[in-house]
């Protein structure tokens, strides 16, 4: 687990990016309820690392967030695209360890 | 065995004859040839008056026809042997044929006034007609010329005059409407509304001489000069004759066939003429002793002819003569029986002279059954009521026409909703509850109703929800409103804050169809910084990093150039930063300079030194107001009339940061050349010698459409005040990404309610429309300023959080044509 940020320094409903030790990027994102998670940070459409970047919100209740690229949407929790069945992006496994964020392999 | 139908005239009647033989004649019995007199294929002849927003003819167009019709265009059929049948062209084409329909129309009747052949006079009926009226009106403009306001005379006050006076009002000439009856529009109005229609058009600019005629038409120099029978004399520029249609049946009567006493070639019910093989149809018809100037009668024959020709029996079904006076701000329709001539008709009036509205209905002598009405000022109950004529009227007369609103009524299943395509109110029913139309397009799609004159389109509207189509206005899945209403609803509560206003009056989180509107909203109604506290999570990229997100997840930077005037230490101060930062550059569209490739922690340091050099935001990312394009205008261009720079850099300033339901665009050009392409733009000024004239409604991108002219010759203050009321307007009441374009066309009323909206202040909120705009102007503050200024803001703009200063490796770029340009990377395998 790398520890990346305080989640102070995350603001709900939108999300950072974070850089691991293997090169590879994450979006951290904090949901109002006070949920974090972590998705790839590259979205599959365009190739561009920025998912951080989308708008958080909810499809029929489930938290998501949409890319600002092509503007698809994938599920906060498993990482699916709800626009596109068959394609995702990796889930982070994710901790909030005194008041740090910290952020795994998926 | 194919056999030959000969059509003679290519208008909107024959047309619409070949379109209904297409469609149903699937075995191919019929060969059809079309000679046509005018050079182009048929147009919306009705809809003639539009062309001179665009002056562009294909706006007109009606659907080609197939490969299997033989169109014939620019010749004229100029003989008839109807013992060989054959018909002669003027270029010597011979053709015979099984089956000939005259569709030859009318020409406009001019009356033998001396002069009346001046040059400067012109009749009013083809696309050709206008484009002369247009050179005259021009040559009028060239200020060597003449000085003061230029002049028109339309000779005749009835639909069609009133349609041309203001077609010359929209190319800045003051008609003066010479009307030889007692009244405007005699046909169809009658004294009182007449009186009412009066007082509103002269409120338009227009002068009204009734009772009088042209007694002869003199030049004088450059100069038209007209002196009326009452001895007015009138100093013009331009004569347009509208004084009724003459049928053109000179072919039929040189051929010998029968012809009515007044004109026109006499068929019967199934409008054949006295030659079995030879058909009448449209204005050169005479059925019944009537000669139909209107087009709904015209497509009945045609209709009729068309089932003839494939063996059926149809006959004429009678006509509907109701009509709805489009233009000039005003109002007018007339239906049925309006001058209560049937035995005993009774009228019922209701005239309200502080509301400028004239209302009639004319019922039978029993009060039950609807005969006709006048509608004058406010027509809006027009769609409702003409199809009820010839039927029971629920209850009071007078609630049809209250002031209350009157009474709700339901249609019987058998009324004609459109009479311009002869659609019934079952068949719309029909094709929504088979669901193959779900809105008003495919209403039109499948029926044609609406297609024509568009009056009845709010009936179509009503029927869909009668049927139980919800027409959904909700933003998204989290709020039942639409955008309007959500504007409503924060502007009237003073809430400040996405989170109250979605559990007050939404539910879940929201989405990136409602965040960035609700954003927008807020913004509009000044709620300072957009990223300030909660705001920020609102915006999309583009709003929240105040720059235009590239396809690899690179910025563009955009600073705003007025007016595209720039000096030249600012433009160095751009080359040095583009330089400096390894950006690459590029002149956009919008007079304006674009500086590509800046990585998210770049945006900050980029724009500490754009802002120190002056520059502000452009607002490239926002859906706010992006550029006032300019041309040079009086300053150096040798044809500018006004400063057109100067005008630009004054709007771009008034409107900067403005956010709104989608982005603005705008231009001003100095003289009518239009070097600025304005009526491409939202709101687009176009220098005149008296002033300015102000275009609204103007769109490039996906779906162009030329700007409508709002008002012509304003004075600088006048124009900003419309455009402020037009604008707050616009976003207080547009659908979310609803560019200005697509919300004046949605709007009821169109264009008319927009004017007597924002020009006449028909419902009292100018006043308030200002007010909001000049809060805008007075708190206008740079969003990027803001930024540099507060270190939480600036926190934001950094690449990764943990490692602040390194640059994204996903990012990289090569070189082509001396500049840098992205690497795009493949896309990466992505886990199923
Ligand atoms: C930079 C520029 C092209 C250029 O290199 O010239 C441009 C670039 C973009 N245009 Fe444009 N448009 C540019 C002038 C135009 C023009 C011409 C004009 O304004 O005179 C038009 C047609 C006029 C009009 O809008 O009516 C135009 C019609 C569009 C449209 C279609 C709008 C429509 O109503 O159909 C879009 C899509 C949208 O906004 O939804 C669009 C959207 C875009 C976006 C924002 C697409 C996007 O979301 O990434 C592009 C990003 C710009 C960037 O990254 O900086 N751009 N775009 C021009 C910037 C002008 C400026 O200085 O602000
Ligand atoms: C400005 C304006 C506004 C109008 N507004 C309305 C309205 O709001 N509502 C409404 O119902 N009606 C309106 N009308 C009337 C409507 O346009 C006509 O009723 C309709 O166009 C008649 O169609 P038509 O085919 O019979 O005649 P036309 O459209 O006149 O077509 C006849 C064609 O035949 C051609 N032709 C003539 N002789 C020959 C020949 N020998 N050989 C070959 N071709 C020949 C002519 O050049 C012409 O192109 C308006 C008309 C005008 C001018
Ligand atoms: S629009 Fe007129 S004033 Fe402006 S540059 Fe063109 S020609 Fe000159
Ligand atoms: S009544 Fe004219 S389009 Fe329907």
């Amino acid at each position: 687990m790398t520890p990346v940020c305080e989640l102070s320094a995350l603001q709900p409903e939108r999300g950072v990016a974070a850089l691991l030790p293997d090169g590879s990027q994450v979006a951290v994102f904090l949901t109002h309820d006070g949920t974090v998670h972590a998705l790839g940070n590259v979205d599959p459409f365009s190739g561009a690392a920025v998912l951080s970047r989308g708008i958080v919100g909810d499809r029929g209740g489930v938290p998501v967030v949409v890319s600002p690229i092509y503007k698809q949407a994938f599920e906060l929790s498993t990482g699916k695209c709800l626009d596109e069945p068959g394609t995702a992006v990796p889930v982070h496994p994710v901790r909030v360890a005194d008041g740090v964020v910290q952020v795994g392999s998926p | 065995m194919t056999r030959t139908l000969v059509v003679i005239g290519h208008g909107m009647v024959g047309h619409r004859l070949v379109e209904a033989l297409r469609e149903r004649d699937v075995t191919g019995q019929w060969h059809v040839v079309v000679f046509a007199e005018e050079s182009r294929p048929a147009y919306d002849r009705v809809a003639l008056s539009s062309y001179v927003d665009s002056w562009n003819p294909d706006a007109l167009a009606l659907p080609p026809h197939d490969e299997r019709v033989e169109l014939r265009l620019g010749d004229p059929v100029r003989e008839i042997d109807r013992e060989r049948r054959v018909v002669r062209t003027a270029s010597g084409v011979e053709r015979s044929y099984d089956a000939l329909v005259l569709a030859t129309g009318s020409v406009p009747f001019v009356p033998p006034v001396p002069g009346r052949d001046l040059p400067g006079c012109h009749v009013y009926r083809t696309i050709e007609d206008l484009d002369g009226i247009r050179a005259t009106v021009e040559a009028a403009h060239d200020p060597a010329k003449r000085q003061g306001r230029r002049a028109g005379m339309v000779l005749g006050g009835g639909l069609l005059g009133l349609e041309a006076a203001n077609a010359l009002r929209g190319m800045g000439i003051s008609p003066h409407v010479v009307e030889l009856g007692p009244r405007l529009m005699p046909l169809q109005v009658d004294e009182g509304g007449a009186g009412l229609l009066r007082r509103l058009v002269e409120k338009l600019d227009l002068t009204v001489h009734t009772g009088t005629s042209a007694s002869s038409i003199e030049r004088d120099g450059d100069r038209l000069i007209a002196k009326l029978s009452n001895g007015t004399e009138l100093d013009l520029d331009v004569v347009v004759f509208s004084a009724g249609i003459r049928p053109r049946d000179e072919l039929a009567r040189a051929a010998g066939l029968a012809v009515g006493e007044r004109g026109g070639v006499l068929v019967d019910d199934a409008c054949r003429t006295s030659d079995e093989h030879v058909y009448a149809i449209g204005e050169c018809a005479n059925l019944g002793g009537m000669v139909y100037g209107l087009v709904a009668p015209g497509y009945s024959m045609a209709e009729v002819v068309a089932d003839r020709l494939l063996g059926g029996a149809a006959v004429f079904p009678g006509a509907d003569l109701s009509t709805k006076l489009k233009l000039l701000g005003v109002d007018v329709a007339s239906f049925g029986d309006a001058h209560a001539k049937q035995e005993g008709a009774l009228e019922v009036v209701v005239n309200d002279a502080v509301a400028g509205t004239y209302a009639k209905v004319v019922v039978s002598d029993d009060a039950k059954t609807l005969l006709g009405g006048i509608l004058v000022g406010d027509a809006s109950k027009y769609p409702v009521l003409r199809p009820l004529v010839g039927r029971a009227v629920p209850g009071d007369p007078v609630a049809l026409i209250g002031p209350a609103g009157g009474v709700e009524l339901s249609l019987p299943h058998d009324a004609q909703v459109c009479s311009c395509h002869a659609v019934t109110k079952q068949r719309i029913v029909d094709v929504v509850d088979s669901g193959d139309a779900v809105d008003v397009p495919s209403i039109k799609a499948c029926t044609k109703a609406g297609t024509g004159c568009g009056s009845c389109v709010p009936m179509l509207k009503k029927l869909l929800a009668e049927c139980g189509v919800e027409q959904s206005k909700a933003l998204c899945e989290h709020f039942d409103h639409s955008r309007a209403e959500l504007f409503e609803i924060v502007r009237s509560t003073g809430i400040t804050t996405f989170s109250e206003l979605i559990s007050r009056h939404g539910r879940g989180r929201g989405c990136d169809l409602c965040k960035p509107a609700v954003a927008s909203i807020l913004a509009s109604l000044e709620n300072g910084h957009v990223l300030a506290g909660e705001q920020a999570a609102l915006q999309d990229t583009n709003d929240h990093f105040l720059a235009n997100i590239q396809r690899n997840g690179t910025y563009s930077v955009v600073p705003r150039i007025p007016g595209g005037e720039i000096t030249p230490d600012k433009l160095i101060v751009i080359g040095e930063v583009a330089r400096d930062f390894g950006l690459y550059t590029k002149i956009t569209g919008g007079q304006r300079i674009d500086l590509f490739g800046a990585t998210v922690d770049q945006l900050p340091r980029i724009w500490k030194r754009l802002v120190d050099a002056g520059f502000e935001s452009g607002h490239a990312y926002g859906k706010a107001l992006r550029t006032v394009k300019s041309c040079v205008g009086t300053t150096w261009c040798r044809y500018g009339v006004q400063d057109s720079v100067g005008l630009a850099v004054e709007l771009e300033l008034r409107y900067r940061g403005l956010r709104s339901p989608h982005k603005l665009k705008s231009a001003v050009s100095g003289c009518a050349r239009e070097c600025a392409e304005a009526r491409g733009k939202d709101f687009g000024v176009i220098a005149t010698e008296n002033g300015w004239n102000l275009y609204v409604g103007g769109n490039g991108g996906f779906t162009p459409r030329h700007a409508d002219l709002l008002a012509s010759d304003v004075d600088t203050e006048t124009l900003i005040k419309l455009i402020d009321r037009f604008l707050m307007f616009y976003i207080r009441t547009a659908d979310r990404l609803q560019r200005t374009s697509a919300w004046i066309e949605a709007m009821e009323g169109g264009l008319d309610h927009l004017r007597a909206v924002i020009v006449d202040d028909s419902l009292g909120i100018c006043a308030d429309l200002e007010a909001a705009m000049a809060k805008h102007v007075d708190s206008y503050a740079d969003e990027w300023r803001g930024v540099l200024e507060d270190p939480e803001k600036l926190a934001r703009f950094t690449t990764f959080v943990n490692a602040p200063g390194t640059p994204d490796p996903t990012i990289s770029f090569r070189e082509e044509r001396g500049q840098k340009v992205p690497v795009l990377l493949g896309i990466p395998e992505v886990a199923k």
